[in-house]
């Protein structure tokens, strides 16, 4: 029977890098974006287009892709369930690269969110089971959508407004020690409450931000992995999921089921260490609420915790376990599709890249998002030994 | 530039009864014969995890339910009058469904969590009926 627990460090990211800057970028194209990421990392780990033989991408087309690049890969990829969609391109290239099926992966990430430069169309029709049971009663986009369940989670278990707000202040800290966040000025928990309101009870600064960027990673054997010019950062341990697509049908409003019952027990046990092993977090911050589900789901603290635990801000600059040390989508960056950010700063944080920032003594680093509003969901855990 | 147009639904073969049922005042729901639970949206299988049965019956339900979560959007569809109230409420027979809570000036204060509610039939236009609810 197999078991994915012998594919624990045997694949590893030895390409990291994003687009040369992130935010704003009015002149680039979404598959321009896709292109930069890839060069960027390519050159990272000293390779060509020419030595990638798998690709993964998300938000366009792998042929899209492909035909821009101009090559022709062995292995493909198209899993496109929103921002830990890259997640599961890494979940994937493992299983792949140990079968044989491609020697380097290319995963790619590039998205003009803000500036919508080369962008598809979006929304489904009305005969669509969303455009029938949701659409008729003006949800419109991700923050009415993300946001219905929040209301119940705070009456289950008393979560208030303030700790809310406490995820951006604490995420906000991080963004300020880092150049290339957009959002860098420190904040309050009254300067969230006093933002304007977008869906109560969520405000301005409960909501990541829209810009334009793109990321990409090179994944290639265990064996092929000591002849890099960076230090590998191995996948040990993945887990992935898909749910709903309509937040009404979401299981449970109080729990991120996918994730407590899935992702993370699989990424777990196939990483074979518990939560006490793991020394950094990025959690998809796409609203202040999503780490909040994140945390209790995947088990780092009980359910109905996690509000308190941030409000202690027991995950901020100098608490015990750090979460998204980059500024995360609330104040770094966020173009849509955020998930290849997170594992970009985890890929950071364990090479010691994280200038000012840097944890210390860091050896492994957990990775999870959602894709849609809760609707797919991923984890990944990664180290550096 | 047109204005805006809210978003109506197009009913597909497995959904009719249920938007055909709105508009004689009635919500129309499914229950699983092989596991007695009722739920939604329509399809012609339980979804219930466990069961799966394609047993299922259409039912007229009683239209009251809680307030299971909500947001009061302020800044969301260009064609509803903002704030508004989208929820998703749980019917006494179990499904949840997506509505919204038709109340002046929705304050968190005045929309307590688990507060009763009862369906309103809002009528569209001549093919189209949605359920929207209030509190009781």
């Amino acid at each position: 029977m197999p078991d994915s627990r012998t594919l624990r460090r045997k694949v590893a990211i030895v390409g990291a890098a994003e687009t040369d800057t992130v935010g704003h970028l009015p002149n680039h194209s979404t598959l321009q974006l896709h292109a930069e990421s890839a060069f960027n990392a390519l050159a990272d780990c000293g390779l060509t287009l020419d030595d990638v033989d798998g690709i993964a991408t998300a938000g366009v087309a792998p042929a899209q892709l492909t035909e821009y690049l101009g090559i022709m890969p062995r292995y493909v990829d198209g899993t496109s369930v929103g921002g830990c969609s890259f997640l599961i391109h890494v979940s994937h290239a493992v299983a792949a690269i140990a079968a044989g099926y491609a020697d380097v992966v290319l995963v790619t990430h590039g998205e003009s969110g803000r500036s919508r430069v080369g962008v598809g169309g979006f929304g489904g029709g009305a005969s669509t089971i969303g455009g029938q049971f949701e659409a008729p009663f003006g949800v419109f986009g991700p923050p009415s959508m993300f946001s219905v369940p929040i209301v119940h989670y705070m009456k289950k278990y008393g979560l208030t407004e303030e700790q809310l707000a406490a995820v951006s202040v604490s995420t906000r800290q991080w963004a300020s020690l880092n150049p290339r966040a957009l959002m860098r000025d420190p904040i309050t928990i009254e300067d969230v409450l006093n933002s304007r309101v977008i869906a109560w009870p969520l405000h301005l600064l409960n909501c990541c931000l829209v810009t334009d960027g793109g990321g990409a990673l090179v994944l290639v054997s265990e064996e092929r992995a000591k002849d890099f010019p960076k230090p590998p950062v191995w996948v040990l341990g993945r887990g992935e999921s898909v749910q709903h697509t309509n937040i009404s049908q979401m299981w449970d409003y109080a729990e991120w089921t996918a994730a407590a019952k899935v992702t993370g027990p699989e990424a777990f046990r196939m990483a074979d260490m518990d939560h006490s092993a793991i020394d950094h977090l990025m959690l998809y911050d796409a609203f202040s609420h999503t780490p909040i589900y994140a945390m209790e789901a995947l088990g780092f603290t009980k359910p109905g915790e996690a509000g308190p635990w941030f409000a202690e801000m027991r995950g901020a600059p100098g608490g015990a376990l750090p979460v998204n040390t980059n500024g995360g989508g609330l104040s770094y960056t966020h173009t849509g599709m955020y998930g290849m950010f997170a594992i970009q700063e985890a890929v950071r944080q364990l090479r010691k890249e994280a200038t000012g920032r840097q944890i210390n003594d860091i050896e492994t680093s957990l990775v999870h998002a959602p894709g849609g509003w809760f609707s797919a969901t991923a984890t990944l855990i990664l180290g550096n030994q | 530039m047109n204005a805006p147009q809210k978003p109506l639904p197009q009913a597909t073969p497995e959904t009719e009864e249920y938007w055909a049922g709105l508009q004689r005042g009635e919500l129309r729901i499914q229950r699983c014969r092989a596991c007695n639970r009722h739920y939604f949206y329509p399809r012609p299988f339980c979804p219930h995890v466990g069961c799966h049965s394609r047993d299922v019956e259409w039912t007229t339900v009683s239209g009251k339910g809680k307030l299971h979560s909500y947001v009061i959007a302020h800044r969301a569809h260009p064609a509803f009058a903002s704030p508004y109230v989208i929820a998703v409420v749980t019917l006494d027979e179990g499904p949840k469904m997506m509505t919204n809570i038709l109340i002046d000036n929705p304050t968190p204060e005045t929309l307590p969590a688990d507060a009763p509610v009862q369906i309103v039939y809002e009528t569209v236009n001549e093919k189209v009926t949605l359920p929207k609810f209030r509190l009781v």
